[in-house]
C-alpha cells in the first residue's frame, strides 16, 4: 500500500485512540469547550488529509461533522445529547472506514447518509435517522501491519548498530594479526555479513520518501499563485527518492520558503511574461534525485531570474560588501549574494516574502544538516536552486590521513583524486602570494592542512601528498597532508557544538584502535584557508608549462637503502624484479652466498656477511644473460641520475657517487658486479659432448661436470649424437669405431698406462676442463 | 528538599555539582587535540565506543592552567545529547544535603561568577554549587 496512505491510516488511528477518553468526557459534559475543540480538531484534520487522497466517504463524513461542530463552537447550535450521539456515531464510522482501508474490507455505505442526516437540525430528518438500524461494525481487527515508533528508539537501534560495526572492525583488526583457522575466519565472515544486513535494514527504518515533502506542494502553489494573481504550473519529479526522516523535516521549511519566493518574486505576472515572449503560465519544477551518497533537490523556475548586478549594488549600499570585493566577484558569486542576510531586492515586502531574512536562513538550515545550497540564474530566464543533502549521517566512506603525527578523516564523497607532490605531473607555484598546485593541465588553490589547523609541521610541501577535494557546492582545491593511510567506512557521530564551532569539522569517529578521529569538513577548511582564488582567474592563466626537468636526460635509477643503512642507487634498467623471499633460502655454499629462487640459484650480494632473519627483500638484477640477487632494506624512491658521476677510487661494487637531492649517493657498478659474479657465461652455441650410454660413471658423474661447465651432453646412439662436437670414451673400453670428431679418452687409473697414453685420468678435473675448453676454442676458431 | 551532590575539586577549589547531572567518574586515557577549537576544549577521548568532548575546567574558568596533562580524572556529563568529560583534579564523594542554596556573598573571580549557582552547606563547609552547563559552555559564551 502507498506509504502516504499508511501514514494517514496510522495517524488517524492514533488520533482516534487519543480521542477515546475525550469522547466519553464530552458525552458527559457537552458544554466542555476544550473537549469540543479536540474533537473538532480531529475531524478537521481528517477532512484536511482526505484532500490528498481519493476518499470521498471519509471526506463527506468528516466535513459534515466539522460543519456541525463549527456551529456549536460559534454558539449557533447547542450540543444536545442527540447531536453528541450523532457526532460520536460519525467518528465511529470514520474509525471503521480507516480500519477497512487497511484491511481491504468493505463497509456498508448506505448508513453514511443516515449518519450525516442525524447531524442535521430538522426533527424529521433526525427521526428518520433514529429508525435506521445500527450501522454494522467491522468485527475482528486484522493484524496491524505498521507501528509508530519513537525516534529515540530508532536512534538507539541505529547507535547500537553503529557500535556493532565498530566492534566488528576492531575484531577484524585483531584477527588480521593472528593466524586463524578456517573455522574462525568463516564465522567472522558470517558475523560481518549479518551486521552489514542489519545495518542496512536499520538505515531503511529511518528512510522516508520525498513524497512526504512534495505532497504539500500542489496545494501551496495553487494557493499562493491564486493569492498573487499569477499562473504557475507545478511539475514534480522524484518523489520516490528516500531520505532520512529527520533530514526531511529539516528540509521542509527551506523548501517551502524557496517555492514561495519563486512564485512571489521569480515568476512574473501574465502580461509581463507574454511581453517577454514567454508562455503566460510560469513553470515551477521541483525534483529530487540521488547522486552517490547525496540527494540533489532542484527547484527550477522560468521567471525573471536574479539580477546579480542589482544585488551587488544593494550589497554595497547596505555595507555587506566593499566596492573592491564586489569587483572581484564572479557572476556566480554575485547571484549567490541572495544568501546574504538582509539583502532583498524585492520591491515590496509581502506577507509571503521579501523581508530579506529568508534565503540566509534557508542556507543556514541546510548547512546545519551537512548540506549545501547553490544557485544558478540567467536574468530574464529563471532560477535554479540546488539543495544537496547527505544521504545518511551515520556511516560514511572516508580516507584517513595524517598531519604532524595526528590522524584525521576526510569524506570520500568530496575526494576527487590523490597525488604526491613529487609526482612529475604536479607543480607547485606561487601566484599572488598564495600557493597553487598545477596538476596536469589545470591549476587549483593549494591549502596546507597544517597551516589551517595551526599545528607545528616539519614535512616540506614537496614531500607531502595532496588530496584534490571537491567540497559539495564549492570550488575544488588541493589539500596537502603528510600521508594518506587507508580508506574505510567510518561510523561518524555529530561532534559537540563547541567542537563544531571551530568550523573545520564534520563529526567524530573512532579508529580501529579505538582512538577518536575528527572528520574534516572540506568546505569549512576551504573557508578557513580563505580559498579566494577564483577558479575563473586560475583558468585564465596560461596552461601550466610541462615540468622542465634538466634531469630528464639522465638515467632512471632506483634509490634504495642497504642493510648497512646507506643510500645507494642502481640503474633501473638492470632491475628485473623486486622480490621478498625467506632468508632460509639463502645459504653460504660453493664459496659464496647464494639464494634459491624457484628453479634457479643466484649469487646473493648486498648482504655483507650476515643475512637478516625472516623476510628478505632482493633486487633481481640482470644484464640480459645472467642474474644476480641484491639484498636491500627498503626502496626509497625512483630518481634520475645526472650525467655527473664521480667515479670511485678503485673498482668495486660501488662505481661512483652521484648527487641526488643534495645527498651523496653511491651508485652500483653493474659492470663490476656482473663481471665478478656472473656465472655460466654463454659460450655461444654450447659444445655438444657425446657420452657412452652404457657407462654409469659417465652418466652419473661425468655428465653433471660437463654440463656445469656449460656444455651440452647427449648419449651415443642418440640421433642427436650425430653432430656432436666431442666424444667421450672410456680408455678401458674398446674405442668406438664409427665416430668422426674428436675423442677424449678417460682412464680410471690415476697413472697413465704408458708414454703414449693420451687419455685423461677421469678425476683430473683441471685436465678435463682444459681439454674441453681447448676443443671449444678450436671449435670456435 | 534533599538532593545528592558530588563533591569534586576543580582549579584547586572544592565545589559541589548536582549528582543528577553526572553520569559517571572515569580515568581518561589518550586525549586527541581539536585544533582551532575554543581554549577550554582539551580534546577528545574515547570511552566504550563513545567519543567524549573533554573540557578543561580550569580553562573554562579563565584561570591559568597548571598543566592539564596531569589530571586525567573526569566526570562524564551529558548536554543536548552530547557526552562531555569535565576534567577534575579529584573526586571526593556523593553527599546528600538539604538543598538550601544561598546566594554567593563573596566576590568571585573571573569565570567562577559565570558557573556559580550559589553556595551550599556541606557538612559544615560552605561550598560553591556549580552549574555544569556553564562550565561546558566556556568563556566564549559571554562574548556571543
Amino acid at each position: 500500500m502507498d506509504d502516504l496512505l499508511t501514514e494517514f491510516i496510522a495517524e488517524t488511528r492514533e488520533m482516534l485512540e487519543a480521542l477515546g477518553g475525550v469522547v466519553v468526557a464530552w458525552e458527559a459534559t457537552p458544554s466542555d469547550r476544550a473537549r469540543l475543540d479536540e474533537i473538532f480538531r480531529f475531524v478537521h484534520t481528517v477532512k484536511g488529509n482526505c484532500g490528498f487522497f481519493d476518499l470521498p466517504r471519509l471526506e463527506k463524513l468528516s466535513h459534515a461533522a466539522e460543519d456541525v461542530l463549527a456551529e456549536v463552537r460559534a454558539g449557533d447550535r447547542v450540543a444536545d445529547p442527540a447531536l453528541v450521539s450523532a457526532v460520536l456515531a460519525v467518528i465511529d464510522r470514520i474509525g471503521e472506514l480507516v480500519q477497512a482501508l487497511e484491511t481491504g474490507d468493505a463497509v456498508a455505505s448506505e448508513d453514511d447518509e443516515l449518519l450525516i442526516l442525524a447531524l442535521s437540525q430538522s426533527a424529521e430528518e433526525k427521526e428518520a435517522a433514529a429508525t435506521a438500524g445500527a450501522a454494522g461494525t467491522v468485527d475482528s481487527r486484522k493484524s496491524i501491519r505498521s507501528i509508530r515508533l519513537s525516534v529515540d528508539l530508532l536512534d538507539r537501534m541505529m547507535s547500537g548498530v553503529s557500535d556493532m560495526v565498530l566492534a566488528r572492525n576492531e575484531l577484524s583488526r585483531r584477527l588480521r594479526g593472528a593466524h586463524n583457522d578456517l573455522g574462525v575466519e568463516n564465522a567472522f565472515e558470517r558475523l560481518s555479513s549479518c551486521i552489514a544486513e542489519m545495518r542496512d535494514a536499520i538505515t531503511r527504518t529511518r528512510m522516508q520518501r520525498m513524497d512526504s515533502l512534495f505532497v504539500m506542494l500542489p496545494r501551496m502553489v495553487r494557493d499562493i499563485s491564486a493569492e498573487l494573481g499569477k499562473s504557475v504550473a507545478l511539475e514534480i519529479d522524484g518523489g520516490d527518492v528516500e531520505l532520512d526522516r529527520e533530514m526531511i523535516e529539516m528540509i521542509r521549511d527551506p523548501l517551502t520558503h524557496i517555492v514561495r519566493n519563486a512564485i512571489d518574486h521569480g515568476i512574473e505576472g501574465a502580461t509581463e511574461r507574454t511581453a517577454a515572449d514567454k508562455p503566460a503560465s510560469g513553470t515551477l519544477r521541483v525534483s529530487a534525485r540521488q547522486s552517490g551518497n547525496q540527494i540533489l533537490i532542484e527547484i527550477v523556475d522560468d521567471g525573471r531570474g536574479i539580477d546579480g548586478d542589482k544585488l551587488v549594488k544593494k550589497a554595497i549600499a547596505s555595507g555587506v560588501l566593499s566596492a573592491e570585493q564586489a569587483e572581484r566577484l564572479s557572476s556566480h558569486h554575485r547571484t549567490a549574494l541572495i544568501f546574504e542576510a538582509g539583502l532583498s531586492t524585492a520591491k515590496e515586502v509581502t506577507a509571503i516574502s521579501g523581508r530579506g531574512v529568508g534565503m540566509d536562513v534557508v542556507r543556514a538550515n541546510i548547512e546545519r544538516i551537512g548540506g549545501v545550497v547553490d544557485v544558478e540564474s540567467k536574468p530574464g530566464q529563471g532560477v535554479r536552486l540546488t539543495l544537496r543533502v547527505p544521504l545518511t549521517l551515520t556511516i560514511i566512506p572516508a580516507l584517513t590521513v595524517s598531519i604532524g603525527g595526528q590522524n584525521y578523516a576526510i569524506p570520500r564523497s568530496a575526494t576527487e583524486e590523490i597525488v604526491r607532490a613529487r609526482n612529475s605531473t604536479v607543480r607547485i607555484e606561487s601566484i599572488g602570494g598564495s600557493r597553487v598546485a598545477a596538476i596536469r593541465d589545470r591549476r587549483i588553490p593549494l591549502v596546507s592542512l597544517a597551516e589551517v589547523l595551526g599545528i607545528e609541521h616539519e614535512c616540506p610541501i614537496e614531500e607531502q601528498t595532496m588530496i584534490v577535494l571537491k567540497p559539495a557546492g564549492g570550488d575544488d582545491y588541493a589539500l596537502a597532508v603528510d600521508a594518506v593511510h587507508d580508506h574505510e567506512e567510518l561510523v561518524v557521530k555529530p561532534a559537540a557544538p563547541v567542537v563544531m564551532a571551530a568550523g573545520l569539522y564534520a563529526g567524530t569517529t573512532l579508529a580501529d584502535d579505538g582512538s577518536p578521529i575528527l572528520l574534516l569538513d572540506p568546505s569549512g577548511i576551504a573557508e578557513a584557508a580563505e580559498v579566494v582564488l577564483d577558479q575563473n582567474e586560475l583558468d585564465k592563466l596560461a596552461p601550466p608549462a610541462p615540468r622542465v626537468e634538466h634531469r630528464e636526460e639522465g638515467v632512471a635509477a632506483l634509490l634504495f637503502r642497504t642493510f648497512a643503512g646507506e643510500k645507494r642507487a642502481v640503474a633501473l634498467t638492470l632491475v628485473e624484479r623486486i622480490e621478498e623471499v625467506l632468508s632460509d633460502t639463502v645459504k653460504f655454499s660453493g664459496g659464496r652466498l647464494r639464494i634459491a629462487i624457484g628453479e634457479s640459484i643466484l649469487p646473493l650480494e648486498g648482504c655483507g656477511d650476515s643475512v637478516p632473519e625472516g623476510q628478505l627483500r632482493i633486487l633481481r638484477l640482470s644484464d640480459g644473460n645472467s642474474e644476480i640477487a641484491y639484498g636491500f632494506a627498503e626502496v626509497i624512491d625512483l630518481v634520475t641520475l645526472g650525467n655527473e658521476l664521480c667515479p670511485a677510487a678503485s673498482p668495486g661494487e660501488v662505481g661512483g657517487v652521484s648527487l641526488i637531492d643534495g645527498e651523496q649517493v653511491e651508485v652500483l657498478d653493474s659492470y663490476w658486479l656482473f663481471g665478478q659474479y656472473a656465472e655460466g657465461a654463454d659460450l655461444g652455441r654450447a659444445l655438444v659432448c657425446a657420452l657412452p650410454a652404457d657407462d654409469p660413471w659417465m652418466r652419473n658423474i661425468l655428465r653433471p661436470l660437463i654440463e656445469a661447465a656449460g656444455y651440452r651432453t647427449v648419449s651415443i646412439g642418440d640421433p642427436n649424437a650425430e653432430g656432436a662436437d666431442l666424444h667421450f670414451a672410456s680408455a678401458e673400453a674398446d674405442p668406438p669405431s664409427d665416430i668422426a670428431g674428436t675423442i677424449i679418452k678417460l682412464r680410471a687409473r690415476p697413472e697413465p698406462s704408458g708414454a703414449n697414453d693420451d687419455s685423461i685420468y677421469r678425476y683430473d678435473r683441471a685436465g678435463l676442463l682444459t681439454a674441453l675448453s681447448v676443443h671449444a676454442g678450436q671449435k670456435r676458431a | 528538599m534533599h538532593e545528592l551532590l558530588l563533591i569534586v575539586t576543580i582549579a584547586g577549589q572544592r565545589v559541589a555539582i548536582p549528582a543528577a547531572d553526572v553520569e559517571s567518574v572515569v580515568e581518561l586515557e589518550a586525549l586527541i587535540p581539536v585544533p582551532k577549537a575554543a581554549a577550554h576544549v582539551a580534546g577528545l577521548a574515547a570511552l566504550r565506543s563513545r567519543v567524549l568532548t573533554v573540557i578543561d575546567c580550569t580553562a573554562s574558568l579563565e584561570l591559568p592552567s597548571g598543566g592539564s596533562d596531569r589530571f586525567k580524572q573526569a566526570i562524564i556529563v551529558e548536554a543536548d545529547g552530547y557526552p562531555y568529560a569535565l576534567l577534575v583534579e579529584s573526586v571526593e564523594d556523593v553527599v546528600e544535603v538539604e538543598m538550601d542554596v544561598r546566594p554567593v556573598r563573596t566576590s568571585l573571580k573571573g569565570g567562577w561568577r559565570r558557573v556559580a549557582r550559589g553556595m551550599i552547606d556541606v557538612s559544615g563547609d560552605l561550598l560553591l554549587l556549580v552549574d555544569t552547563a556553564a562550565l561546558l559552555a566556556g568563556p566564549a559564551a559571554q562574548a556571543a
